[in-house]
C-alpha cells in the first residue's frame, strides 16, 4: 500500500532549491528543478549522511554539502566514481500542488 | 542521414580527438577509423615500460576493440588496410586491400615514422625501429637468446629502448654523435650526471660516435657496428632511435600542401578544408610535435570544429619532458641553454647527483633543467609558461616552492622514491599505490581524472604538485596546463580568467548570460562554476547583480557553517578580537537557552557555539542581533577576522595601537565578499603576538608606523607573508588594506587563497598595481569602498526579518 499526500504547493520550494518533509520515515528532501520537476528523496547522503537538502541543485542532480558527492535526483545514485544510492521517492505534480508517495 | 567522418591513423592523436568528439557531438558522425596495426588504441609512451618488463601490452591499451563496437564506430585495423589512396573530389578513401569509404570530413592522423640513418647495412635484419608494439616484440625476442645491443641514438627514446634492453639481460652500449647525452633537454653538466647514473647501472656508452657501417654474418643477420675510429662492436641487435620524421607520404600523395609536415591552420585544417590533420604528422606555424600534451591540446580544438562549434584555435604552448627511467629524475623545459641576454641561476651537488638550472630573461624564467631534484619542476614551469616576474623571490628561487610547512604528510615529497603506501592525500587517505593503480588501470591523463577517480588532492588541494608529481612519474604523460588556461569546471573549458573578462567585456549580468555566452556545456553549471560564477558576479557589478542564494555553498546561505551531523555553528562578529562582558553575558545566555553543547573560542578570537540545529538558527540570531551583535562571517570566502594584540593601550611593550587600528580595519572590511576566505591581523610591535605575518594581510607596529605584509597563510601550507610596504599613519595602512583586497577580489581565482595567488601573478606585479602607483591603489580602495556600501548588510539581521524564511522551515509534517 501506498499513501499519496498533498505536501505543498509548487511555489514554496525556490527553483533549483529544495524543502523539507518530516515523516515518519525520516526527513525526505522535495528538489525543484529549473524545468519545475519536483523529485523526493531521504535526506541523506549515502557517503556520510550529508543533508542533500542543503546541496546546490544542477541539472537533475545534487551537490551533497559536506563532501561534494554528486547524487541523481531520479535515482538517487552517486554520480562520477562514487558508488553508492540514496532512496528516492516518487515525487509528482497536479496542477500546482506537489504529491509525494509514500510507501507504508 | 549522418555526416560521416573517416579518420586516417588509429594512433593516440586521432582517437583522442574522436574521443572528444563524441563527448560533445557523440550523434553527429557515423565514425569509420583505419589503422595499419592490427590492434586497438594504445598508449605508444608506455611502450618504453613494456620493454622492461613493468607493464604488459594489454595495461596499455587505451580503447580495446569493444570499445569501437560500443561507440557503433567501423575499425579497418591490420597492414593491409593501409590507406593508400585519396579521391578528394568525390571524397573517397582506398585501402591497400580495396576496401573504400566515403567521407563528409577526413582526418588525418598518420603520426610519425623513425628515421631509419641510411647507413651500409640498415636494411639487415636484426635493425630495428623503437616506434610500435612489433618493435618490442622483436627487442623481447632478441633479447632471448641473443646478447648484444647496440642503441644508435642518446636521446629520450634511444635511452628508454636501451634501459628496456639492459634490463632484459642484454649487454647494451649507446651510440651518440654528440658529447651530451639529451641534447635536446640537457646541458652538460646535467647530462653527465645521467650518464654516470646509467652507467653505474651497467649502460655502456660511445658519445662523438660516427658510425661507418653496420656489419652482417653470413645469413644476412646484423653482427656488428664499426667506427671511423677503427672501433668494432658487437652486436646482434640494432635500434636506431634517432628521430622521428612526420608521415606525410599519403597526404603528399594526393596533393595536400606539405612542407616538412602536413601544414594546417590554427583550427588544424589542411589546404584542403574538409581535410584535418592532428598530431605528429602535421606542421602548425611551422612547428613539428612529438610530444603528447601539445596533441591533446590539439584534439580538443579538432573535435570543437568537427563538431561544428567552431570556437577553438590552436596554439603551441611550451611543453616540459621528462625520461621515464624508473629511478632517473629529470626536468626539462623550454629554453635552458640561454644565450648573451640571458642569466643562469645553477646549483650544482655532484655528490647527491642533484643539479639544478634556471634560465632568465628580463626577470622571467624561460627554461629550466633538473636532475636528481625534480619535485619543484611543475612549479618552474607553470611560473615560465604564465611569464610571471620573479625578481622578488630570485634569491629562494633555486630551493623550491618550500614544501617544508606543508601539513598532512610531513616532510615527503619526491614523488617517485615514495613508498606505495605512503600517505599523499591526508585529507581523503589516498596512498601513493592508490593513484598509481588508478593511473595505470583507468588510463588516467590529467590531474583532474586523477581526481575525479581518487579523490586525492580532491579537497583542500595542499598535496596538488605531488599528485602531479605522481601523476608525471606514472603516465609519463607531460600534461600540465597551467591554473591560467585549465577550464573553470567540467562544464566549460573556458578558464576563471576568460570567465572574469567575458563578464566584464561583454557586461554579463548573470548566470545563463554567462553560460551561453560561453556555451557550457551545462546549461545550469554544477557545485563548482555556479558559486564561483556567483562571486564573479557579484564582484563585478556590485549593487546591481542581485546575489544568487542557490549558487551558495549552504554556510553561506545559512550564514553559519554545516558539521558533519548537520547541525551549525554560530559565531557572532567581535570586531578585532574585542568583547565586552555584556556581550559575554548574552552569548553565555543564548548558549544556556538553546543548550548549545559546545562553546569554543576560534584561533580568529572569536566564540564558536557549535552543535546548533537548524531550526534554532533565526531564533538564536533574534536573541544576539536584539543584543546589538552582528553575523560574523565564520562561514564565508569573506572576511574573517581582524585580530589583534593588546597594543599600547595596555602592553608595556606596544608601540603602536593595534587594537584601534584593528577595529577600524574591521569597520571598513566586515561583510565583503573575496574568492576565498580573508583573514587580518594587526600586532602592536614587532614581537608581533597577533601573528599577522600568516595572515593574508598582515600589519605589524614599528617605532615609526606599520609594516604591511600580504598573502600569508597557517594552514595547509605554512607560508609566511611578503612584506609589501611601510607607512606611517593609521589612514595609509587603511587604504592599502582596501587596496590589496579589492585587487584580490578583482584577480583572484575563486577558492584561491591570497598566497596560492601571489605565487602564480607574483609579488612584484601586486607591487607595481597598489604601490608604486599611488593613483591605482586609491583607485582600487575607492572600488572597495564603493562595493562595501552594499555588502555590509547583516545577514542574520535580514533573515530575523522574514527574508527566505522557507529555507529554514519544513515545507509540511506528515
Amino acid at each position: 500500500m501506498s499513501q499519496t499526500i498533498e505536501i505543498g504547493k509548487l511555489t514554496d520550494i525556490p527553483k533549483l532549491g529544495s524543502r523539507v518533509v518530516k515523516t515518519s520515515q525520516g526527513d525526505i528532501a522535495i528538489f525543484r528543478t529549473a524545468e519545475d520537476e519536483v523529485f523526493a528523496m531521504h535526506d541523506k547522503c549515502p557517503h556520510k549522511q550529508g543533508a542533500l537538502s542543503q546541496g546546490i541543485v544542477h541539472n537533475k542532480t545534487v551537490t551533497c554539502p559536506l563532501h561534494n558527492w554528486v547524487i541523481g535526483l531520479d535515482d538517487g545514485e552517486a554520480k562520477g566514481h562514487d558508488k553508492g544510492c540514496v532512496k528516492t521517492f516518487e515525487a509528482k505534480l497536479e496542477g500546482d500542488n506537489v504529491i509525494l508517495v509514500l510507501d507504508k | 542521414m549522418k555526416e560521416k567522418l573517416v579518420v586516417i591513423g588509429n594512433g593516440m592523436a586521432g582517437m583522442r580527438t574522436v574521443e572528444e568528439l563524441l563527448k560533445i557531438a557523440p550523434d553527429k558522425y557515423d565514425i569509420t577509423v583505419f589503422g595499419a596495426e592490427p590492434y586497438g588504441n594504445y598508449n605508444r609512451i608506455m611502450l618504453s615500460p613494456v620493454l622492461t618488463g613493468e607493464k604488459t601490452i594489454e595495461e596499455i591499451m587505451i580503447n580495446d576493440l569493444n570499445w569501437y563496437k560500443d561507440n557503433n564506430i567501423t575499425l579497418h585495423a591490420g597492414t593491409d588496410k593501409k590507406v593508400v589512396k585519396i579521391d578528394r573530389r568525390n571524397r573517397i578513401v582506398f585501402a591497400e586491400d580495396g576496401t573504400e569509404e566515403s567521407y563528409t570530413r577526413l582526418l588525418l592522423a598518420t603520426g610519425s615514422n623513425p628515421f631509419i640513418i641510411p647507413l651500409p647495412g640498415h636494411e639487415l635484419n636484426g635493425v630495428i625501429a623503437f616506434r610500435d608494439i612489433a618493435d618490442v616484440d622483436l627487442m623481447l625476442d632478441a633479447a632471448k637468446n641473443k646478447t648484444h645491443a647496440v642503441v644508435i641514438g642518446g636521446g629520450l627514446l634511444g635511452l628508454e629502448a636501451a634501459n628496456g634492453l639492459m634490463l632484459q639481460g642484454m649487454d647494451v652500449t649507446i651510440i651518440h654523435n654528440l658529447d651530451v647525452l639529451m641534447n635536446r633537454q640537457l646541458d652538460g653538466p646535467s647530462a653527465k650526471l645521467l650518464q654516470a647514473e646509467l652507467e653505474s647501472r651497467g649502460l655502456k656508452f660511445k658519445m662523438s660516435a660516427n658510425t661507418t657501417k653496420i656489419t652482417s654474418d653470413d645469413e644476412g643477420n646484423v653482427a656488428g657496428i664499426a667506427f671511423d675510429d677503427g672501433v668494432e662492436l658487437k652486436a646482434n641487435i640494432v635500434v636506431m632511435a634517432v628521430g622521428i620524421r612526420p608521415n606525410i607520404d599519403l597526404a603528399k600523395s594526393v596533393g595536400i600542401h606539405c612542407e616538412r609536415g602536413i601544414v594546417v591552420n590554427d583550427t588544424l585544417q589542411t589546404f584542403d578544408p574538409r581535410v584535418y590533420a592532428i598530431g605528429e604528422c602535421i606542421q602548425h606555424r611551422g612547428e613539428l610535435f612529438g610530444l603528447v600534451a601539445p596533441i591533446w591540446d590539439q584534439a580538443k580544438v579538432c573535435s570543437n570544429h568537427l563538431a561544428g562549434y567552431g570556437i577553438a584555435n590552436y596554439r603551441s604552448v611550451a611543453t616540459a619532458t621528462k625520461l621515464k627511467v624508473t629511478g632517473c629524475d629529470l626536468f626539462s623545459a623550454g629554453d635552458f641553454e640561454g644565450d648573451n641576454d640571458t642569466d643562469d641561476i645553477v646549483f650544482q651537488d655532484p655528490k647527491r647527483g642533484v643539479y639544478k638550472k634556471i634560465v632568465i630573461r628580463d626577470d622571467k624564467i624561460i627554461g629550466t633543467v633538473l636532475y636528481g631534484d625534480t619535485i619543484d619542476g611543475s612549479w618552474y614551469f607553470s611560473m615560465m609558461k604564465d611569464g610571471v616576474n620573479i625578481k622578488d623571490i630570485r634569491n629562494t628561487l633555486l630551493f623550491g616552492q618550500v614544501h617544508l610547512g606543508d601539513s598532512g604528510h610531513g616532510e615527503a615529497n619526491a614523488a617517485a622514491n615514495l613508498p606505495d603506501d605512503a600517505e599523499v592525500c591526508g585529507c581523503n587517505g589516498v596512498c601513493k599505490g592508490d593513484i598509481v593503480k588508478a593511473i595505470n588501470e583507468e588510463n588516467l591523463y590529467t590531474l583532474e581524472e586523477v581526481r575525479a577517480v581518487t579523490k586525492a588532492s580532491a579537497s583542500c588541494g595542499s598535496c596538488t604538485g605531488l599528485v602531479e608529481q605522481i601523476l608525471v612519474s606514472t603516465a609519463g604523460g607531460d600534461y600540465n596546463p597551467t591554473e591560467t588556461e585549465k577550464p573553470l569546471c567540467a562544464c566549460t573549458t573556458s578558464s576563471h580568467d576568460n570567465v572574469r573578462d567575458a563578464i566584464t567585456d561583454q557586461k554579463l549580468k548573470s548566470f545563463p548570460e554567462v553560460s551561453e555566452y560561453l556555451e557550457f556545456t551545462k546549461t545550469e553549471g554544477c557545485h563548482v562554476c555556479r558559486p564561483a560564477i556567483n562571486y564573479y558576479l557579484l564582484a563585478a557589478w556590485p549593487g546591481e547583480y542581485e546575489d544568487d542564494m542557490r549558487s551558495r555553498f549552504t554556510n553561506e546561505r545559512m550564514h553559519a557553517n554545516i558539521q558533519k551531523d548537520n547541525t551549525y555553528t554560530v559565531v557572532p562578529r567581535m570586531l578585532g578580537g574585542m568583547t565586552t562582558p555584556e556581550d559575554l553575558r548574552v552569548i553565555a545566555d543564548t548558549a544556556d537557552k538553546y543548550e548549545v553543547p559546545m562553546v569554543k573560542v576560534t584561533g580568529g578570537q572569536r566564540i564558536d557555539l557549535v552543535g546548533v540545529s537548524k531550526d534554532n538558527l533565526i531564533p538564536m540570531w533574534k536573541d544576539l542581533t536584539d543584543a546589538g551583535m552582528v553575523s560574523g562571517h565564520a562561514y564565508g570566502k569573506s572576511l574573517r577576522t581582524v585580530k589583534t594584540c593588546i597594543g599600547s593601550q595596555f602592553c608595556r611593550f606596544g608601540t603602536q595601537d593595534s587594537t584601534g587600528l584593528g577595529v577600524r580595519i574591521e569597520e571598513m572590511t566586515w561583510a565583503s565578499w573575496t574568492p576565498a576566505k580573508f583573514k587580518i591581523a594587526v600586532s602592536g610591535c614587532p614581537r608581533n603576538c597577533a601573528e599577522a605575518t600568516i595572515k593574508d594581510f598582515g600589519v605589524v607596529a614599528v617605532d615609526s608606523g606599520w609594516e604591511l605584509y600580504v598573502a600569508g597563510n597557517g594552514g595547509m601550507k605554512v607560508r609566511v607573508s611578503d612584506f609589501l610596504v611601510k607607512v606611517t599613519t593609521d589612514d595609509e595602512a587603511m587604504e592599502y588594506v582596501g587596496a590589496f583586497m579589492q585587487m584580490y577580489r578583482e584577480k583572484g581565482h575563486h577558492n584561491e587563497r591570497t598566497a596560492p595567488w601571489i605565487e602564480r601573478v607574483g609579488l612584484t606585479y601586486i607591487k607595481q598595481e597598489i604601490v608604486d602607483d599611488a593613483d591605482k591603489r586609491k583607485a582600487f580602495y575607492d572600488r572597495f569602498i564603493e562595493s562595501q556600501k552594499y555588502a555590509q548588510v547583516d545577514p542574520w539581521k535580514k533573515r530575523v526579518e522574514g527574508f527566505d524564511k522557507q529555507s529554514f522551515i519544513p515545507l509540511a509534517e506528515v
